[in-house]
């Protein structure tokens, strides 16, 4: 390791310049944020895009494999699939972003106190983070869809709320690292408050991992939101979503298999954006990597 | 070493109780009076009087937990409302199924895992190396639901080689049983897999960049002495402990794919229970899942140190 002169220090803004310049230099990074970028502009220009309203059911046209009308089919209600996959975009990106921001919103102040603070705070929410780590993400997951009641809403409040002692216990690990730092000591020794301390040194330093964890846990989410979807605990019929269609598909394997296919491939390849994206972040974060 | 087992032990106490409670007030998430659930469609006040006395309803909230805690102790999780068996027998009847579900999984993860993470690791950098990464991608980030429901498309429909559904019991039919369960532990053995090719590359390319796989070459040892005696047996503690671990991630994603192949263990018993508003049920597979990870994870640690020559002796 090298150590660096006080000419080769950066500024939080070179910081991530650099950062940028080297994700963007990564292919694979790049491919990721490109796929991810395509769904979301698909997903925030549904209501504007001349494809038909993913309700409209058609009795004339049940089931019918992808023609020039309906370029990758219909489903059992005679609804066009294309239509109803774009505003599934919606639904599964919404979840994804929605219940990481929620678990990061709420965990990353209570890492930083826990970490910083330490004491009795820091034990109680330790042991609070360290229980639910211990429950698989999806069975948490179901089990609060279950008593919360089925809805797209309460999924990715259980989403999150089973995302969260991961956000924890990265952001306390990262706040006890950034505490025992020559900069914060100096921050105290000038009579800086604990509060002050908290928000302009650690909260900027703990930045960075939950960044790269926030990116891969999205596509956890996804998953998440579309397994629980898929049980019939998430989106609500008639809405659409990735998971729900998948739900209805399984039942029309033989007739329609093409009812099948395209949902979960979606599902697939955003799940491949964040974690492509993800791995570039972690790459162009680390400050070992130079 | 003792020590530090019954150390480790001690301190699942305290992680078991935060999750017992988080699951008894699940139950009180649920909108509405729990007994009028309980009783369905016959309102008679002195049944709901007696269902009220019956669970403690009518005590204050810790006396309820302590009293639900005092009987999932004794091994009673409650009664199922939808079969009116106890709740430990339903999930003792499901439980055998998805273990088997489990260990094929497990097995074909680490059949498939580590030698191509080994393989990955040797060919660091080359193509071979690149197609393993993609592979592995693609088992991290393909929804298990949906490769299923492809596989049983491609396998079961169109080439009509291996049975879409179902299951038999092992015991009975030896050969059918493995023969239904062949999909559904892929499918569910993939994510595993590709977890563990990850975990084996990077842990097989730190050991053979060491002095002694070096030494070992210089002293002109065949390549695969060099690997497999030299390095594999190093980078494998990381590996085994990894699958220990791994093993509670099964029991969750267990639920979707008994679900699609439609085999009657533990994940199907939740779904089922949630959709009936079986709401004893849930709690006791959520129980049960969170010991068998609680356990699982304790074993980890305790082999992770029996495994290790150098933890072992600064025990």
């Amino acid at each position: 390791m090298t150590t660096l002169d006080a000419s080769e220090a950066k500024t939080p803004t070179q910081r991530s310049g650099r950062a940028w310049r080297k994700l963007i230099a990564n292919k694979a990074a790049l491919a990721g944020l490109g796929i991810v970028a395509t769904f979301a502009i698909l997903a925030l220009l549904a209501p504007l895009l001349p494809i038909p309203d993913p309700l409209q059911t058609s009795w004339t046209a049940i089931r019918k494999p992808p023609s020039w009308s309906h370029p990758i089919g219909t489903d059992e209600l005679g609804r066009d699939i294309l239509a109803r996959m774009i505003w599934g975009a919606r639904a599964s990106l919404s979840a994804g972003l929605f219940s990481v921001m929620l678990a990061v919103s709420i965990g990353v102040p209570l890492g930083i106190l826990s970490g910083y603070l330490g004491g009795w705070f820091d034990m109680i929410v330790s042991r609070i983070t360290e229980a639910f780590l211990a429950m698989p993400f999806l069975i948490t997951a179901i089990a609060l869809a279950a008593f919360l009641g089925p809805s797209l809403i309460n999924s990715m409040i259980a989403i999150a709320m089973s995302a969260l002692p991961i956000f924890i216990r990265l952001t306390r690990g990262q706040a006890l690292s950034v505490k025992a730092e020559e900069y914060v000591e100096g921050a105290r020794a000038i009579g800086l408050g604990p509060v002050a301390i908290m928000t302009r040194y650690v909260f900027p330093n703990v930045l960075p991992p939950i960044l790269v964890q926030a990116t891969l846990t999205v596509a956890t989410a996804i998953i998440a939101e579309a397994s629980l979807s898929f049980l019939g605990l998430g989106q609500q019929p008639p809405a659409a979503s990735w998971g729900s269609m998948l739900n209805i598909a399984k039942n029309f394997l033989t007739q329609a298999p093409w009812m099948a296919v395209w949902p979960g491939g979606a599902i697939f390849l955003v799940v491949v954006g964040f974690n492509l994206l993800g791995d570039g972040l972690r790459d162009a974060l680390d400050p070992r990597a130079a | 070493m003792y020590v530090f087992i019954v150390r480790r032990l001690l301190l699942a106490i305290p992680t078991l109780l935060i999750i017992s409670l988080f699951v008894f007030s699940l139950q009180k998430l649920l909108p509405g009076d729990p007994v009028l659930v309980m009783a369905g469609e016959e309102r008679d006040p002195v049944l709901l009087e007696l269902l009220r006395e019956k669970y403690h309803l009518n005590d204050p909230i810790p006396v309820q937990y302590m009293a639900w805690v005092g009987n999932a102790l004794r091994g009673d999780l409650g009664i199922s409302l939808r079969t009116n068996q106890p709740v430990v027998a339903l999930i003792a009847e499901k439980l055998p199924v998805t273990l088997q579900l489990a260990l094929m999984s497990m097995s074909f993860a680490l059949f498939i895992g580590i030698p191509l993470g080994i393989l990955a690791a040797v060919k660091k950098n080359t193509f071979v190396d690149y197609l393993t990464s993609v592979l592995a991608l693609s088992g991290l980030s393909v929804p298990n639901f949906w490769l299923g429901i492809m596989l049983i498309l491609l396998v079961s429909v169109t080439l009509g080689w291996l049975p879409a559904s179902g299951y038999q019991p092992f015991f009975v039919d030896p050969l059918l049983s493995l023969k239904t369960m062949l999909m559904p532990s892929f499918v569910l053995g993939n994510a595993l897999a590709a977890s563990m090719m990850r975990h084996t590359r990077s842990a097989m390319i730190g050991v053979l960049s060491s002095d002694y796989v070096r030494t070992a070459r210089a002293k002109g040892l065949s390549e695969r002495v060099v690997i497999l005696s030299h390095g594999f047996r190093n980078a494998v503690l990381p590996i085994v402990t990894l699958s220990a671990l791994l093993f509670g991630e099964l029991l969750a994603g267990a639920v979707l794919t008994e679900q699609i192949f439609t085999i009657p263990g533990f994940g199907k018993l939740i779904v089922d229970a949630v959709f009936t508003r079986d709401y004893a049920v849930v709690q006791g597979v959520v129980l049960c899942t969170a010991v068998g990870f609680i356990s699982m994870n304790l074993l980890a640690d305790v082999l992770y140190v029996v495994l290790n020559p150098r933890m072992r002796a600064s025990m």
